[in-house]
């Protein structure tokens, strides 16, 4: 396919921020680790990257990524969005449904799978719809998504609930056969009809009707019973709530299989910025209370929650400069993941890299059973690494973003962390934060919406 | 601005009184009673001056003081002034209108410094809105020149010859605690319209 | 001030001098030439993006007797029928030049959005937006008890009154107008409505809550705000199961009006439900001073616009 790049030696990182060691980087695979105290030599061509004061991470694995393609290249692309994977530190984001046209057959997530290769900045590994053009009401070829080419085992309609408990606990029941999971975007659709943000305190001073946490928490715990009770796998997509945190922290204690993910902005965001009528903080599920920011971060701590995943949903400028009630829901999330992460958990002393590694790695690909991602940093394994510097500290800048859409809530922000190397199976896809070609070279121009001629 | 060694006093407490009295005494020589007159402040020192001159022509004619609200009143012009948009936001003050109006009566204008003759004009304005006194009268404790406009006042405390430069500044008791007109040397224009 | 959105911007004292200004205002209306020339020369623009005849009407006779220009720009009829979008909207009110922007909009945060968006920097006033805020309809109602009831106060406020609000408070833009200024002036308010009909959090107000209308009423309040039942929004959506539910316990009956003190007033927004959430004879009663609201907006509105557009503040802060 390509020539063999040459070998990389990374100098002096900290390995899961536990211990300093050199690695080798060799035809695609680590080929060596320096023991404790030790060092490797570089071999004959090699490049020497000084890793010193990095941690070295497996890249990191989005389970809950909106690329929008097809149907939304206004807002991103494929190419766009895994280009902000890179930058992020991702070698593998899952790619939700909610496309136009869904990605409820097989043809849909094969094109996915296709054009993430093309793109060939990070793996994308589609996520197939549990309904037929996420509609609620009929399931989806299910089995053919999982024996097509992209081997599809998560399935969600996220963005809309699966609501009809029935049809909830037929798809558990069915992907049970190739062992795939049901991604749950939990939301009572009648207790949210027109919601517009948390119902709470601020919600009723500012006239905007609210989205109770009870209708995120009530379907979770219909959810979890029904898995116990066929005995299925359920994942839940961005759980928001204290009290969802505490359903999940029961059902794990009763044996439920049953993991979940927490978004990076609901781990250092609240409602209160909604304040100001700015769409930027418009997002389903919304942005809660400081108590709930509070019980998300002590569950991901304790292990209730097994993943952040970011719910990258890039929007186009005009969907968000509108009144709220009009205004598109979601915000981008991919470039500050791993930011974000280290300033709410590793600086709180909650989570070590360690544990970040579990969250933003390992875990997510062992939901999704994808066995090429998400793997240790050991001899023999696939090099997907990210070199991470966790010292300099910068305010967030939409313009220099590589998604499409600069919809980031954390914008003018000072998150500390830098992408120094990112290795796709030992091939470079960032160096010192800029994405890079197949051939090694910066994408020509890395961001930029679209010239207006060619918007229409 | 008060800097005491730039400010001079031009009238005090006595020469005040004297030039009310002479000019309650005018009103009258010009042959109008008490029946036929509205005095109208106009805010905010314009308003006790009013009152005075009212106070001095009721006891001149030897009718009860408590008769005063009869004769006097006050007349805010801020809605009518040119310069709102040149100043913070004005709080408009109250008008009060004697209860027999202005209708066919004699309205003697009331203020305390004559000057570009604006707030004048604005007051002229003002009272259109509320009636179609018999004829208008101007009084005003100190005329300091410099109009631009062609307006003059009937009857004048005091003339006061100035520069634009100098302000002119009265105080009252009833507004602040004492009666005395100051002329300070200023080194940008006066604010006293 | 440089635009009025919400009453939770105002200070006391700024609230104070809206009112002094519109008494002010109101003593001008009752002479024979109602006309003053205090804004000759300013464009104001009625951005109605929601049909409300009321209070357009209302604004536009404040703006036209201070003389100022109006431009009517209504959803019927115009590009913003057609899908333009307010952004698109605001810019071109920008380029006409447009001195002041009276906006009403169905979308809660509208006036706010126009306001701090960069899309216009004239000053916005806030003539409804969704279920947030109402602040002129908040300031005439204040105003309209100040008139009654301000010999009782002893003070520039509403110190000591206590207003009771009925209805549906959980959509009201006028409840949540009138829970701010009527505290911010000393006022104690009381909202009654049934539960499902008052935001789950409003324990948080700076007012009390009841449930039971009788037991409001029967602390002797010195004025009842009646506010208008949607009937459109209230069944469909299940908040009371019927009509005449409601008016058994929400509804300002003859016999209700009646147990008030002798000095206590009646209001409504408007559009009444005559016979729903008050009697006609009520409305019609001698406590009733709805009609008078109405006179009041008008001079209220006058004092808005003057204390946004007659004064250096823009060029200022330019």
């Amino acid at each position: 396919m390509t020539t063999a790049p040459a070998p990389i030696l990374i100098v002096g990182g900290s390995l899961y921020g536990e211990r300093t060691a050199d690695l080798l980087i060799q035809d695609g695979a680590i080929a060596a680790i320096s023991a404790e105290g030790e060092s490797l030599e570089a071999p004959a061509g090699a490049e020497v990257i000084d890793a010193a004061g990095c941690v070295i991470l497996p890249g990191l694995v989005d389970l809950h990524t909106h690329l929008r393609e097809p149907g939304g290249e206004e807002a991103e692309t494929v190419d766009t969005g895994t280009r902000a994977a890179a930058r992020g530190g991702f070698t593998a984001v899952h790619a939700m449904a909610n496309t136009t046209p869904v990605a409820d057959t097989a043809g849909v997530v094969e094109q996915v799978l296709r054009r993430g290769e093309e793109a060939g900045h990070c793996d994308v590994r589609p996520i197939g719809a549990v309904t037929v053009g996420l509609g609620g009401e009929r399931m989806a070829e299910l089995d053919a998504m999982a024996g097509s080419r992209a081997r599809v085992r998560v399935f969600s309609d996220d963005g809309k609930c699966v609501h009809d408990p029935v049809l909830m606990r037929r798809a558990l029941e069915y992907v049970k056969s190739f062992d795939g999971v049901i991604a749950q975007h939990a939301q009572d659709p009648r207790l949210t009809e027109g919601a517009q943000m948390h119902e709470g305190a601020v919600s009723a001073q500012l006239g905007l009707a609210g989205w109770p946490a009870v209708a995120e928490e009530s379907i979770i715990a219909r959810d979890v019973l029904l898995a116990e009770h066929v005995g299925s796998r359920l994942h839940v997509c961005h759980l928001s709530t204290a009290g969802s945190v505490e359903i999940v922290r029961w059902a794990k204690q009763r044996g439920v299989d049953v993991t979940c993910e927490v978004t990076p902005h609901h781990l250092m965001l609240t409602d209160e910025l909604v304040r100001g009528y700015d769409a930027t903080y418009k997002v389903n599920p919304p942005l809660r209370t400081a108590a709930d920011v509070e019980a998300v971060r002590a569950g991901l701590a304790d292990g209730t929650i097994d993943i952040v995943a970011t719910d990258h949903a890039p929007h186009p400028r005009d969907a968000k400069d509108r009144e709220w009630d009009q205004a598109a829901m979601g915000m981008t999330g991919l470039e500050t993941a791993l930011p974000v992460v280290q300033r709410t958990m590793v600086e709180t002393g909650r989570l070590s890299w360690r544990d970040v590694a579990r969250v933003l790695s390992e875990a997510p690909s062992r939901i999704a059973r994808d066995t090429t991602q998400g793997r240790p940093l050991a001899v023999g394994e696939a090099a997907n690494v990210l070199v991470w510097d966790p010292r300099p500290v910068a305010a967030v800048d939409p313009a220099a973003h590589a998604s499409r859409s600069t919809n980031t809530p954390f914008r003018g922000r000072e998150l500390p962390g830098r992408n120094l190397l990112t290795l796709l199976r030992g091939r470079p896809t960032v160096r010192d934060g800029l994405v890079l070609d197949r051939s090694g070279a910066p994408v020509p121009g890395e961001r930029g919406p679209l010239p207006a001629a060619e918007e229409d | 601005m008060n800097d005491a060694a730039h400010t001079t006093a031009v009238l005090g407490s006595d020469e005040i009184r004297r030039a009310l009295t002479r000019i309650a005494h005018e009103i009258l020589e010009g042959g109008h009673g008490a029946d036929d007159l509205v005095l109208l402040g106009i805010p905010h020192r314009g308003v006790p001056l009013a009152d005075r001159l009212a106070a001095t022509i009721l006891e001149a004619e030897g009718r009860p003081a408590d008769r005063l609200r009869d004769l006097a009143g006050s007349l805010d012009i801020t809605l009518h002034r040119d310069d709102l948009r040149r100043s913070p936001t004005r709080q408009p003050a109250p008008t009060v209108i004697p209860p027999g109006g202005v209708d066919g009566r004699t309205v003697v204008l009331v203020d305390d410094v004559l000057y570009s003759g604006r707030t004048i004009r604005a007051a002229l304005d003002a009272l259109s809105g509320i009636g179609r006194p018999a004829a208008v009268r101007l009084a005003v404790l100190v005329d300091r020149g410099h109009r631009e406009l062609p307006i003059r006042a009937d009857h004048v405390g005091k003339n006061l010859p100035t520069s634009r430069s100098e302000r002119v500044q009265v105080r009252l008791r009833e507004t602040d605690g004492v009666d005395e007109v100051t002329i300070a040397r200023g080194t940008e224009g006066s604010t006293r319209a | 001030m440089k635009h009025f959105i919400s009453i939770a911007d105002l200070s006391r004292a700024e609230a104070e001098s809206v009112l002094a200004t519109s008494e002010q205002m109101a003593a001008t209306q009752s002479r024979s030439i109602r006309k003053l020339p205090t804004l000759v020369g300013t464009t104001v623009v009625n951005l109605f993006m929601e049909d409300s005849t009321r209070t357009r009407i209302s604004f536009e006779a404040a703006a036209k007797r201070l003389s100022a220009d109006v431009i009517n720009f209504s959803a019927k009829g115009s590009s913003l029928s057609k899908g333009e979008s307010l952004k698109d909207t605001a810019l071109t009110l920008q380029a006409m030049g447009a001195d002041a922007v009276v906006v009403r909009s169905s979308s809660s945060g509208a006036a706010h959005l126009l306001a701090h968006s960069g899309w216009i920097d004239q000053p916005i006033v806030n003539a409804g937006d969704g279920t947030h805020e109402h602040p002129t309809q908040a300031m005439l109602d204040a105003f309209t008890l100040r008139r009654h009831l301000g010999g009782r106060t002893g003070t520039a406020g509403l110190d000591g009154l206590h207003v009771v609000i009925v209805g549906d408070i959980l959509h009201s833009r006028v409840a949540r107008s009138n829970v701010l200024l009527l505290s911010l002036l000393g006022a104690r308010v009381t909202l009654v409505a049934p539960p499902a009909l008052l935001p789950v959090a409003s324990g948080d107000w700076p007012c009390e809550v009841s449930y039971d209308l009788d037991a409001a009423l029967a602390q002797g309040p010195d004025a009842v705000m009646m506010l208008r039942v949607q009937r459109e929004r209230m069944i469909g959506g299940g908040f009371f199961p019927t009509e005449g539910e409601y008016a058994r316990r929400y509804g300002l009956s003859e016999d209700r009006a009646a147990r008030l003190p002798d000095h206590a007033l009646v209001l409504h927004p408007g559009p009444m439900n005559r016979g729903f959430e008050i009697a006609g004879s009520v409305a019609d009663g001698p406590r009733s001073v709805i009609v008078e609201q109405v006179a009041n907006g008008v001079s209220v509105r006058m004092a808005v616009l003057y204390h946004l557009l007659a004064s250096n503040a823009r060029e200022d802060a330019s």
